[in-house]
């Protein structure tokens, strides 16, 4: 698994590669962390090039929005697809985020 | 009857997940399964791997077997474990309809391996669990 961010004013746009699995999902967390612990607080989780997902990988996505939910953040996911959007789907994962088709989208999101 | 079962052995340790990930390729492959029940299998495998991981060997290092073979056109994985004996498939289902907040992960695991298989069932046998997994080319 890969992560890169960058900023668009005041939203931090992550973008994961690869896997999100019971050994990946703890860096992702750690990643999360270290960005609220900086302040950030509004978040476009970009997963257009996530190749693959577990339980432990929602779980992780979860216990992120969790903790930005708690400092009043906000956190949306775009670009969900393949394989992967059908283990949103039927977990009911797809439902309980923002979800938007693209990064832009979720960034117009933000500024409305 | 299951023609031509092979078999191999893992330790029982999350970091193996990699080892595990090629295995299935190899299988998926082999059985030529399409990329969508490919990604269900890996899904499903790694709920399984990472629960005996977890929860079977509590006090000691442990294994955890796959066995693959055709039965009736079908892909069968035989995950088996010699932990306490556990059966992941009677966990309640989780509610997928809840909110950020009130959302857990409980159940989630068995869940995927329920839904991403076409069939899977559960036994003890000879002090070992056994989770047959069981993979159509076409659902």
């Amino acid at each position: 698994m890969n992560i890169e961010t960058f900023k668009e004013s005041a939203t931090t746009v992550v973008k994961v590669t690869g896997r999100l699995d019971a050994v990946t999902s703890s860096e992702y967390e750690q990643k999360f962390n270290a960005l609220i612990s900086d302040g950030e607080t509004i978040f476009v989780v970009d997963l257009e090039k996530l190749d693959y997902i577990s339980s432990a990988g929602l779980r992780a996505l979860l216990a992120t929005a969790k903790r930005i939910k708690g400092k009043s953040g906000q956190l949306f996911l775009a670009n969900i697809a393949g394989p992967v959007k059908e283990v949103f789907n039927i977990s009911g994962f797809g439902s309980i985020f923002p979800v938007y088709e693209s990064v832009d989208c979720a960034l117009n999101a933000v500024a409305g | 009857m299951i023609a031509s079962m092979s078999k191999i052995t893992f330790a029982a340790q999350v970091e193996k997940l990699a080892d595990i990930e090629q295995f299935v390729d190899a299988c998926a492959e082999r059985f030529l399964l399409d990329a969508k029940k490919t990604f269900g299998l890996h899904v499903a495998v790694e709920e399984v791997f990472v629960n005996i991981c977890n929860y079977a060997y509590p006090d000691e290092e442990g294994e955890v077997s796959m066995s693959t073979g055709i039965e009736d056109d079908a892909l069968v994985l035989e995950i088996s474990d010699h932990g306490i004996p556990f059966n992941i498939l009677v966990l309640p289902e989780p509610d997928t309809s809840l909110n950020i907040e009130d959302r857990t992960i409980g159940g989630l695991g068995g869940y995927f391996i329920r839904r991403l298989t076409d069939n899977v069932t559960y036994r003890r046998e000879d002090g070992k669990n056994i989770l047959k997994l069981v993979m159509r080319r076409i659902s």
